[in-house]
This record gives C-alpha cells, structure tokens and sequence, in this order.
C-alpha cells in the first residue's frame, strides 16, 4: 500500500517494518482526522456527548504515539537504517509527535464545546466549522502526501496554512466586535476564540508534517519561509469599531 | 568540467563517470584519473577518477568483486606483483606519477604502507616485527634511535602498554586485535604518509575492531588514511569521505554523512540500505 522502491529490501522483514511502521503512522492520522472532525460537529450541533467521547478518544492518539516511539527506537537500534530508511524511521518519529499534538487541541476543541453548548449560542459559531473544514482539509492531504511519498502535494498543503491563518485573524476581530457590542457574550466568545486559535494551531502542525515529508523524501530540509496570512496578533480595535 | 551544485544533486551521474564526483586535484594528497585495471582481458575497473585528501580517512565500499580492494591496491602498485594485472591511467601522490618508471616501488611503499585483512605479524618478536620496516629502510641510526622508533610506533599503535614487557616474545602469541595492532605499529615505523587498510576489522570481535576504530581516528591526525570495508556501519563511525564502487565502477564519492544520509545516486542507496536485486 505504500509507494517504496519497487526493489525492496533483500531482508523482508525490514521491508514489513517499514511498512507497518508507515502503517501506524496512517491509523494515528486517520484518528487525529476524526477527532478534529467530531470536535467541530459537537460546536455546529450542540452535541455535548460527541464532544465527551472526543474529550476521551484523545487517549488512543497519545498511546499510539508511544507506540510509534517505541517502535521507532527498536528499528533504530535492530536494524541501523541508512539513507531513505533512516529518514522514514526518524520522519515518523517526528509526524507522529505532530498528530498527537493535533489530537490534543482537538480534544482540547471539544473540551470547550461542553462548556459553549451550556450558554445561549453566539452568532459567529458559523465561521468555526469553515475554519474546520479547511483544517481538515489540510489534515487529510497531508496525510496523504505522506502516504504517496508526494513532495507537491505536501507543499501544496506547506502553502495552503496561509488561508487558514487569514480565516483565523477575520474570525479573531469577529469575536472582538461581539464582545464590545454585548458583555454577555464575553465568555463563549473567548472559548470561540481559544477554539478557532486551537484550529490555527493544527494547521501548524500539518505544515510541519509537510516539511518533514519534503526531509523524508528529498533529504534536505526546507529552506525557504512558509508565506504567512496576516495574523491576530497585531490585531487592535480601533475607536470607530 | 561539469562541477556545479545542480549537478551534484541529479542522481543522473552516469556510473562511469566519476569526473563530478572529485575536485580539480588541488590539495589532494593522492589523484587518481582514469584508472582502468584489467586481469587480463576481464576489466577490473573503469575510468576510476578520485582525490584523497589529507589527512581524512577515506572509505571504500561497495559489494564483493566491485573493484574496491583492487583499487586500493593500485594506490600502492601492490597490482604489480599480480600476473596479468594492468593498470592504466595516472594515480599521484603528491603531484608525482607513482607510475612512472622512476619510482622506486619499495621506497613508494614505505611511503604509502598498507594492512592487510588477517594479521600478518612476521613469525620474529614484537620488537623485531617493528625494528625491521626501519632497519631495511636505514632510518636509524643507531639501537637507541631504533629502540626509539619501536616504542614510538607501539605508542601510537596503541599498544605499547600491553607489549612493553615482552617486546622479545613472538608477535604471532598476541591476541588477533594485538597482531592487527601490531601490523599497523609495523607500517607506522616506517614513517609512511598514507595509510592503505584493506579490511582491517573483519577478522577481529566488537571491542578489538573499536580500539583499531579509535587508533584510526587518532592516526588520522598525522597520516592519510585509506579503508576497505564491508561494514557499512564502520565506513559511517571512521570516514570523512565515502567513496562507493559497484562493478567496477565509481559510482558516488561524497563526505560520508551525505552518503548515508542522502546518497545521490539509485545504486548507492540500493546498497547501503540493503536492497540490492
């Protein structure tokens, strides 16, 4: 299922290593995927047991990190990989490290939900689920370049962060208004704002996989910069707002 | 001469032409160019071109039968004495054709010494085995000045501590890693430049192959060192540059961490990584 040299190793059962370790990394995106995608659901529909089964579902993620460590430092050590080989291992390694911490702001998402779902809806709640989807969006190509061993691809996503980051700062001076116009709203607004700043931050973290996936397959790092979305932090109302 | 960086990264470098792959020769302390080797009418290798540099430690991978101890036995016209070997092309040391029938083989050898893969101690003491590369080659004077470059070659061969009160004892009672120790005291004594091991570590177990592994670190300081290995791992612990041969031919020559991190060519990443068909 993975693209690998059609010449595989003269020792398969490095070959089937290999495989399974990619395979490990594939099921802990798969998830990390799902988590992302149930966390927004439990927002745009209220759905306070969805977000507790994503608040505990977070716990899979975090074991199959260890396992991948684990895993990591066993081939390390057995089967001294070089080249290609040794990049895979240490790519997953690294990608795996990125999802877990996807799979903690997107439990930390639904955390935030069973809070907003216990107070009066606020209007922009709309602009979260389209932030979702582009995150997911992202997400999922990466997770396929990472498959596909697919340099384009993975920079296609690499570049693409910069509209989620645009999304982010439109939504962050959104909530701003709201907040100014009803102090009531204060308090879901500043979860919304966590929330979206949360998505913001798995984007992040699906660029990096992007990078490592550009390490794993071409063997340099990347050298230039990502282009960058204007961002929430030089965000300040004016007095006519 | 097609040396720019974008040619550095294609991994279309033909397996023949080994041109990109080294410098101009300037500051090398051996240059080869197009070295053909042929046993015969079979050719051993083809159109070798490569720089050692000084004071780095060169190793030679590649599979069994790809040219790599042949090679290396170029470097120091050890081919000559093979029947039927004919070497082509130019190989210098420091700038001078040690082909060229001027070249006094035995002093070239004294200058470029080389260890074998079984250590060959001659069957005399661990004194004489040293005393003798010295003695033949008139570089004492006198027993004290002789006794000098005995202790000198053990210290720095790391073996003085464990030999010094039994220089008269037969070299050939030492352990396997204490006689590899002592060929290459053997070759130091002679106060050679470069330095040929043809699989110095195979014949020897994990804590022995370290402390030859560790010598060559420190013999690197004074000397031009040239490895032949199978073990891929120790060509990555003891080399500066890698240079990988396949069926006689060089296919890449790179700083060793870019060859097993990121080799450029298909054939080189097939072998270090185990995938050859």
């Amino acid at each position: 299922m993975v693209a690998r040299d059609a010449n595989g190793h003269t020792v398969r059962s490095f070959e089937e290593e290999l495989n399974q370790l990619t395979n490990i990394i594939v099921r802990m995106g798969g998830l990390a995927e799902a988590q992302l995608a149930g966390a927004i659901q439990s927002i745009v529909r209220r759905d306070s047991d969805l977000a507790a089964r994503m608040v505990a579902g977070d716990a899979r993620i975090d074991e199959m990190e260890q396992e991948v460590h684990s895993f990591t430092v066993r081939l390390l050590a057995l089967r001294q990989p070089l080249a290609d080989d040794l990049r895979a291992i240490v790519g997953a390694l690294k990608i795996s490290a990125e999802l877990e911490r996807i799979g903690d702001y997107a439990a930390n998402v639904a955390k935030r939900a069973l809070v907003l779902n216990q107070n009066q809806p606020v209007k922009p709640v709309a602009g979260i689920p389209q932030m979702g989807r582009l995150v997911q969006e992202i997400v999922n190509d990466v997770l396929d370049a990472y498959v596909e061993r697919d340099v384009e691809k993975a920079m296609a996503v690499w570049r693409r962060d910069e509209e989620v980051d645009e999304l982010h700062t439109s939504l962050f001076r959104e909530l701003v208004t709201y907040m100014m116009e009803d102090p009531r709203n204060i308090t879901p607004s500043t979860h919304l704002m966590f929330i979206a700043k949360n998505i913001e931050r798995i984007g992040d973290h699906a660029t990096n996989i992007a990078e490592t996936i550009h390490f794993l397959v071409e063997g340099k790092s990347l050298t230039q910069r990502r282009p960058k979305g204007r961002d929430a932090t030089q965000y300040r109302p004016t007095q006519e707002d | 001469m097609k040396t720019s960086p974008s040619a550095q990264t294609s991994i279309e470098i033909p397996p023949t032409a080994g041109f990109p792959l080294v410098s101009q020769g300037e500051g090398a302390k051996i240059a080869a160019r197009d070295v053909n080797v042929f046993y015969g009418d079979k050719q051993a290798l083809r159109n070798i071109a490569l720089d050692i540099k000084p004071n780095e430690v060169t190793a030679f991978i590649g599979p069994s039968g790809c040219g790599k101890s042949t090679f290396l036995r170029c470097l120091n016209r050890m081919n000559d004495i093979i029947d039927g070997c004919r070497v082509t092309g130019s190989i210098n040391l420091d700038e001078e054709d040690i082909y060229h029938r001027r070249i006094d083989v035995v002093q070239l050898r004294a200058r470029i010494g080389m260890v074998f893969q079984k250590p060959n101690p001659f069957p005399k003491s661990i004194y004489e085995n040293v005393a003798y590369g010295p003695r033949i080659h008139g570089l004492a004077r006198n027993k004290t000045d002789l006794d000098e470059i005995v202790q000198t070659s053990l210290e720095r061969a790391g073996l003085l501590g464990e030999v010094k009160d039994r220089m008269d004892q037969p070299g050939t009672g030492l352990s396997g890693g204490q006689q590899q120790r002592l060929c290459i005291a053997r070759a130091i004594a002679v106060n050679p430049e470069v330095i040929l091991m043809d699989e110095p570590c195979s014949a020897l177990d994990p804590i022995a192959t370290a402390k030859i592994e560790e010598l060559i670190d420190e013999l690197r300081q004074n000397y031009t060192i040239v490895i032949v290995t199978h073990s891929m791992q120790q060509a990555a612990r003891v080399s500066q540059r890698t240079a990988f041969f396949h069926l006689g031919n060089l296919v890449e020559c790179n700083d060793t961490e870019q060859i097993f991190t990121n080799p450029q060519h298909k054939l080189t990443q097939g072998y270090i990584t185990g995938r050859f068909g």
